[in-house]
Protein backbone atom coordinates (compact mmCIF):
# COMPACT_ATOMS: atom_id res chain seq x y z
CA UNK A 1 0.00 0.00 0.00
CA UNK A 2 2.68 2.22 1.33
CA UNK A 3 4.54 1.36 -2.42
CA UNK A 4 1.80 2.58 -4.25
CA UNK A 5 1.45 5.79 -2.11
CA UNK A 6 4.88 6.59 -2.77
CA UNK A 7 4.40 6.26 -6.53
CA UNK A 8 1.38 8.12 -6.98
CA UNK A 9 3.01 11.15 -5.33
CA UNK A 10 6.40 10.74 -7.82
CA UNK A 11 5.20 13.64 -10.26
CA UNK A 12 7.55 11.63 -12.94
CA UNK A 13 4.76 8.48 -12.43
CA UNK A 14 2.03 10.63 -12.63
CA UNK A 15 3.08 12.82 -15.86
CA UNK A 16 3.37 9.63 -17.79
CA UNK A 17 0.14 7.44 -16.08
CA UNK A 18 -2.05 10.49 -16.48
CA UNK A 19 -1.10 10.95 -20.10
CA UNK A 20 -2.89 7.93 -20.89
CA UNK A 21 -6.00 8.70 -18.61
CA UNK A 22 -6.14 11.77 -20.49
CA UNK A 23 -7.45 10.32 -23.79
CA UNK A 24 -10.39 8.38 -22.90
CA UNK A 25 -11.42 10.95 -20.27
CA UNK A 26 -11.44 13.71 -22.41
CA UNK A 27 -13.26 11.49 -24.97
CA UNK A 28 -16.18 10.34 -22.14
CA UNK A 29 -16.85 14.51 -20.89
CA UNK A 30 -17.50 15.51 -24.62
CA UNK A 31 -19.81 12.40 -25.41
CA UNK A 32 -21.67 13.14 -22.21
CA UNK A 33 -21.22 16.77 -22.30
CA UNK A 34 -22.88 17.08 -25.90
CA UNK A 35 -25.48 13.88 -25.00
CA UNK A 36 -26.32 15.98 -21.94
CA UNK A 37 -26.53 19.49 -23.63
CA UNK A 38 -28.51 18.20 -26.60
CA UNK A 39 -30.82 16.60 -24.37
CA UNK A 40 -31.24 19.42 -21.97
CA UNK A 41 -31.71 22.00 -24.37
CA UNK A 42 -33.99 20.58 -26.53
CA UNK A 43 -35.50 17.21 -25.53
CA UNK A 44 -36.20 17.74 -21.39
CA UNK A 45 -39.95 18.72 -21.05
CA UNK A 46 -40.18 22.73 -19.82
CA UNK A 47 -41.02 23.53 -16.80
CA UNK A 48 -44.41 24.38 -15.62
CA UNK A 49 -43.88 27.28 -13.58
CA UNK A 50 -40.11 28.48 -14.96
CA UNK A 51 -41.00 27.47 -18.52
CA UNK A 52 -37.55 26.84 -20.71
CA UNK A 53 -35.61 29.38 -18.30
CA UNK A 54 -35.42 26.28 -16.20
CA UNK A 55 -33.10 24.99 -18.65
CA UNK A 56 -30.05 27.06 -17.42
CA UNK A 57 -29.82 23.96 -14.33
CA UNK A 58 -28.49 21.95 -16.76
CA UNK A 59 -25.54 23.98 -16.15
CA UNK A 60 -25.92 25.45 -12.77
CA UNK A 61 -26.33 22.56 -10.91
CA UNK A 62 -23.44 21.00 -12.25
CA UNK A 63 -21.15 23.65 -12.33
CA UNK A 64 -21.93 24.41 -8.36
CA UNK A 65 -21.45 20.89 -7.64
CA UNK A 66 -17.62 20.93 -8.62
CA UNK A 67 -16.68 24.35 -7.22
CA UNK A 68 -17.74 22.20 -4.07
CA UNK A 69 -16.13 19.15 -5.02
CA UNK A 70 -13.44 21.46 -6.77
CA UNK A 71 -12.73 22.89 -3.42
CA UNK A 72 -12.68 19.37 -1.78
CA UNK A 73 -9.84 18.17 -4.03
CA UNK A 74 -7.88 21.42 -2.79
CA UNK A 75 -8.31 21.60 0.49
CA UNK A 76 -7.51 17.59 0.95
CA UNK A 77 -4.46 18.28 -1.89
CA UNK A 78 -3.52 21.06 0.91
CA UNK A 79 -3.63 18.36 3.95
CA UNK A 80 -1.89 15.65 2.27
CA UNK A 81 1.30 18.09 0.85
CA UNK A 82 1.08 20.06 4.47
CA UNK A 83 1.32 16.54 6.48
CA UNK A 84 3.48 14.09 4.19
CA UNK A 85 5.15 16.75 2.08
CA UNK A 86 4.04 15.43 -0.71
CA UNK A 87 5.13 17.18 -3.72
CA UNK A 88 2.62 16.10 -6.64
CA UNK A 89 -0.13 16.70 -3.68
CA UNK A 90 0.77 20.91 -3.61
CA UNK A 91 0.89 20.59 -7.29
CA UNK A 92 -2.48 19.53 -7.61
CA UNK A 93 -3.85 22.24 -4.98
CA UNK A 94 -2.07 24.72 -6.99
CA UNK A 95 -3.77 23.76 -10.16
CA UNK A 96 -7.24 23.04 -8.66
CA UNK A 97 -7.25 26.65 -7.42
CA UNK A 98 -8.28 28.57 -10.78
CA UNK A 99 -10.48 26.20 -12.13
CA UNK A 100 -12.36 26.01 -8.75
CA UNK A 101 -12.54 29.60 -9.09
CA UNK A 102 -13.99 29.96 -12.59
CA UNK A 103 -16.41 26.71 -11.81
CA UNK A 104 -17.77 29.06 -9.23
CA UNK A 105 -17.89 32.02 -10.92
CA UNK A 106 -19.52 30.47 -13.69
CA UNK A 107 -22.13 28.84 -11.04
CA UNK A 108 -22.96 32.36 -9.99
CA UNK A 109 -23.10 34.19 -13.49
CA UNK A 110 -25.84 31.23 -14.94
CA UNK A 111 -27.67 31.55 -11.17
CA UNK A 112 -28.01 35.01 -11.75
CA UNK A 113 -28.81 34.79 -14.93
CA UNK A 114 -31.65 32.54 -14.12
CA UNK A 115 -32.36 34.38 -11.00
CA UNK A 116 -33.82 37.63 -13.55
CA UNK A 117 -37.03 35.25 -15.22
CA UNK A 118 -37.99 33.42 -12.05
CA UNK A 119 -37.07 35.80 -8.75
CA UNK A 120 -37.33 39.08 -10.93
CA UNK A 121 -33.32 40.05 -10.03
CA UNK A 122 -29.97 39.26 -10.65
CA UNK A 123 -28.94 39.48 -7.06
CA UNK A 124 -29.90 38.91 -3.89
CA UNK A 125 -27.81 38.56 -0.73
CA UNK A 126 -28.96 35.15 0.08
CA UNK A 127 -27.34 33.06 2.66
CA UNK A 128 -26.48 30.95 -0.50
CA UNK A 129 -25.13 33.16 -3.16
CA UNK A 130 -23.42 34.91 -0.59
CA UNK A 131 -21.83 31.67 0.44
CA UNK A 132 -21.02 30.79 -3.07
CA UNK A 133 -19.07 34.53 -3.22
CA UNK A 134 -17.60 33.56 0.19
CA UNK A 135 -16.13 30.74 -2.23
CA UNK A 136 -15.12 32.21 -4.96
CA UNK A 137 -13.24 34.44 -2.68
CA UNK A 138 -11.49 32.06 -1.06
CA UNK A 139 -10.54 30.40 -4.16
CA UNK A 140 -8.82 33.76 -5.34
CA UNK A 141 -7.28 34.34 -1.76
CA UNK A 142 -5.50 30.78 -2.33
CA UNK A 143 -4.16 31.24 -5.77
CA UNK A 144 -2.82 35.04 -4.71
CA UNK A 145 -1.14 33.34 -1.90
CA UNK A 146 0.86 31.21 -4.64
CA UNK A 147 1.75 34.55 -5.79
CA UNK A 148 2.92 36.39 -2.94
CA UNK A 149 6.23 34.33 -1.74
CA UNK A 150 9.06 33.98 -3.60
CA UNK A 151 9.87 30.02 -2.12
CA UNK A 152 7.23 27.73 -3.71
CA UNK A 153 7.29 25.66 -0.11
CA UNK A 154 6.48 28.78 1.71
CA UNK A 155 3.43 29.46 -0.86
CA UNK A 156 2.48 25.80 -0.70
CA UNK A 157 2.23 25.89 3.20
CA UNK A 158 -0.30 29.13 2.94
CA UNK A 159 -2.03 28.33 0.69
CA UNK A 160 -2.81 24.77 1.90
CA UNK A 161 -3.44 26.22 5.53
CA UNK A 162 -5.84 28.81 3.92
CA UNK A 163 -7.90 26.19 2.01
CA UNK A 164 -8.21 24.08 5.03
CA UNK A 165 -9.70 26.65 7.40
CA UNK A 166 -11.58 27.92 4.26
CA UNK A 167 -14.15 24.05 4.43
CA UNK A 168 -15.63 25.61 7.36
CA UNK A 169 -17.49 27.43 4.58
CA UNK A 170 -18.63 23.96 2.68
CA UNK A 171 -21.45 23.04 5.38
CA UNK A 172 -22.64 26.59 5.44
CA UNK A 173 -23.27 26.13 1.92
CA UNK A 174 -24.80 23.35 1.80
CA UNK A 175 -27.14 24.05 5.05
CA UNK A 176 -27.70 28.05 3.79
CA UNK A 177 -31.01 26.66 2.10
CA UNK A 178 -32.20 25.03 5.12
CA UNK A 179 -31.04 27.33 7.99
CA UNK A 180 -32.00 30.83 6.66
CA UNK A 181 -34.93 31.72 4.84
CA UNK A 182 -34.28 32.48 1.47
CA UNK A 183 -35.16 32.88 -2.14
CA UNK A 184 -33.01 29.72 -3.30
CA UNK A 185 -34.79 26.90 -3.62
CA UNK A 186 -33.67 23.59 -1.35
CA UNK A 187 -31.28 20.92 -3.46
CA UNK A 188 -33.05 19.56 -5.94
CA UNK A 189 -30.94 16.48 -5.29
CA UNK A 190 -30.06 14.22 -1.90
CA UNK A 191 -28.13 11.18 -2.01
CA UNK A 192 -30.91 10.07 1.14
CA UNK A 193 -33.93 10.91 -0.99
CA UNK A 194 -35.11 10.72 -4.62
CA UNK A 195 -34.51 13.38 -6.10
CA UNK A 196 -37.87 16.11 -6.68
CA UNK A 197 -37.71 16.06 -10.19
CA UNK A 198 -39.16 14.52 -12.64
CA UNK A 199 -37.31 12.00 -14.40
CA UNK A 200 -37.22 12.78 -17.50
CA UNK A 201 -36.02 16.32 -16.74
CA UNK A 202 -33.90 14.75 -13.72
CA UNK A 203 -31.72 12.22 -16.38
CA UNK A 204 -30.24 14.75 -18.81
CA UNK A 205 -29.20 16.45 -15.14
CA UNK A 206 -27.35 13.24 -14.07
CA UNK A 207 -25.27 13.09 -17.69
CA UNK A 208 -24.69 16.73 -17.27
CA UNK A 209 -23.10 16.03 -14.06
CA UNK A 210 -21.28 13.34 -14.63
CA UNK A 211 -19.53 15.14 -18.01
CA UNK A 212 -18.91 17.58 -15.77
CA UNK A 213 -17.24 15.74 -13.34
CA UNK A 214 -14.65 14.20 -16.34
CA UNK A 215 -14.25 17.25 -17.72
CA UNK A 216 -13.07 18.46 -14.05
CA UNK A 217 -10.69 15.58 -13.77
CA UNK A 218 -9.22 16.55 -17.54
CA UNK A 219 -8.82 20.09 -17.10
CA UNK A 220 -7.01 19.30 -13.25
CA UNK A 221 -4.96 16.59 -15.25
CA UNK A 222 -4.43 19.20 -17.58
CA UNK A 223 -3.18 22.22 -15.27
CA UNK A 224 -0.99 19.54 -12.79
CA UNK A 225 0.55 18.16 -15.69
CA UNK A 226 2.10 21.69 -16.75
CA UNK A 227 2.94 22.75 -13.05
CA UNK A 228 5.53 19.36 -12.90
CA UNK A 229 6.73 20.16 -16.32
CA UNK A 230 7.75 23.64 -14.65
CA UNK A 231 8.67 22.54 -10.77
CA UNK A 232 10.55 19.76 -12.60
CA UNK A 233 12.22 21.61 -15.16
CA UNK A 234 16.20 20.99 -13.88
CA UNK A 235 15.30 16.82 -13.81
CA UNK A 236 16.68 14.82 -16.01
CA UNK A 237 13.49 12.81 -17.37
CA UNK A 238 11.77 16.84 -18.17
CA UNK A 239 15.11 17.32 -20.23
CA UNK A 240 14.94 14.09 -22.10
CA UNK A 241 11.01 14.85 -22.77
CA UNK A 242 11.96 18.03 -23.95
CA UNK A 243 14.83 16.68 -26.18
CA UNK A 244 12.27 14.26 -27.61
CA UNK A 245 9.57 16.57 -28.63
CA UNK A 246 12.46 18.98 -30.45
CA UNK A 247 13.68 16.12 -32.10
CA UNK A 248 10.32 15.30 -33.63
CA UNK A 249 9.77 19.13 -34.25
CA UNK A 250 13.61 19.62 -36.10
CA UNK A 251 13.25 18.24 -39.67
CA UNK A 252 10.34 20.66 -41.15
CA UNK A 253 10.88 23.19 -38.50
CA UNK A 254 7.54 23.68 -37.57
CA UNK A 255 6.61 23.80 -33.73
CA UNK A 256 3.10 22.47 -34.48
CA UNK A 257 3.98 19.24 -33.13
CA UNK A 258 3.29 19.65 -29.42
CA UNK A 259 0.17 19.66 -28.50
CA UNK B 1 -39.05 13.91 -28.58
CA UNK B 2 -38.07 17.72 -29.62
CA UNK B 3 -40.02 20.13 -27.50
CA UNK B 4 -39.62 23.00 -29.94
CA UNK B 5 -42.16 23.21 -33.25
CA UNK B 6 -39.37 25.15 -35.28
CA UNK B 7 -35.72 26.29 -35.00
CA UNK B 8 -36.96 29.65 -34.32
CA UNK B 9 -39.12 28.13 -31.59
CA UNK B 10 -35.87 26.57 -30.63
CA UNK B 11 -34.13 29.75 -30.17
CA UNK B 12 -36.89 31.95 -28.71
CA UNK B 13 -37.32 29.61 -25.79
CA UNK B 14 -40.96 31.03 -24.94
CA UNK B 15 -39.23 34.30 -24.53
CA UNK B 16 -36.28 33.13 -22.12
CA UNK B 17 -33.85 32.55 -25.18
CA UNK B 18 -32.24 35.32 -24.07
CA UNK B 19 -31.20 34.08 -20.47
CA UNK B 20 -30.62 30.64 -21.78
CA UNK B 21 -28.57 31.20 -24.85
CA UNK B 22 -26.37 33.88 -23.27
CA UNK B 23 -25.75 31.30 -19.79
CA UNK B 24 -24.95 28.34 -22.06
CA UNK B 25 -22.13 30.72 -24.24
CA UNK B 26 -20.83 31.99 -21.03
CA UNK B 27 -19.96 28.86 -19.71
CA UNK B 28 -19.37 27.07 -23.28
CA UNK B 29 -16.22 29.63 -23.66
CA UNK B 30 -15.46 29.22 -19.60
CA UNK B 31 -14.88 25.61 -20.52
CA UNK B 32 -13.21 26.08 -23.46
CA UNK B 33 -10.95 28.37 -21.65
CA UNK B 34 -10.08 25.88 -19.34
CA UNK B 35 -8.99 23.37 -21.89
CA UNK B 36 -7.08 25.28 -24.19
CA UNK B 37 -4.76 27.68 -21.17
CA UNK B 38 -3.16 24.38 -20.10
CA UNK B 39 -2.47 23.47 -23.28
CA UNK B 40 -1.05 26.74 -24.51
CA UNK B 41 1.34 26.84 -21.23
CA UNK B 42 2.10 23.68 -22.34
CA UNK B 43 3.23 24.67 -25.59
CA UNK B 44 5.76 27.84 -24.95
CA UNK B 45 6.90 25.69 -22.04
CA UNK B 46 8.56 23.68 -24.16
CA UNK B 47 9.44 25.68 -27.02
CA UNK B 48 11.32 27.90 -24.23
CA UNK B 49 13.10 25.08 -23.05
CA UNK B 50 13.75 23.92 -26.56
CA UNK B 51 15.56 27.12 -26.49
CA UNK B 52 17.64 26.60 -23.47
CA UNK B 53 18.92 23.34 -24.61
CA UNK B 54 19.94 24.77 -28.00
CA UNK B 55 21.93 27.73 -26.32
CA UNK B 56 23.62 25.24 -23.88
CA UNK B 57 24.55 23.09 -27.47
CA UNK B 58 26.11 26.16 -29.54
CA UNK B 59 27.97 27.34 -26.44
CA UNK B 60 29.23 23.50 -25.69
CA UNK B 61 30.44 23.17 -29.45
CA UNK B 62 32.15 26.36 -28.54
CA UNK B 63 34.39 25.49 -25.87
CA UNK B 64 35.17 21.98 -26.93
CA UNK B 65 36.62 23.92 -30.38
Amino acid sequence: MWQWFHRLGSPRWFYQASGKWLSWLSVLAAILLCVGVTWGLGFAPQDAKQGNSFRIIYIHVPTSFLALAGYYVMAIAGAVGLIWKMKLADMVMKSAAPIGAVLTFVALVTGAIWGKPTWGTYWVWDARITSMLVLLFLYLGVIALQYSYSSQEAASKASAVLSLVGMVNIPIIYKSVDWWYTLHQPATIKFTEAPSMHPDMFQPLLVMILGFYCFYAVALILNTRVEILHRERRTRWVHDLVAAQSNSAQPNQNDSSSA
Amino acid sequence: MFQFESINDFIQMGGHGYYVWSAYLISLSVLIWLVVSPLQRKRKFIQEMIRQQRREMVRQDASNT
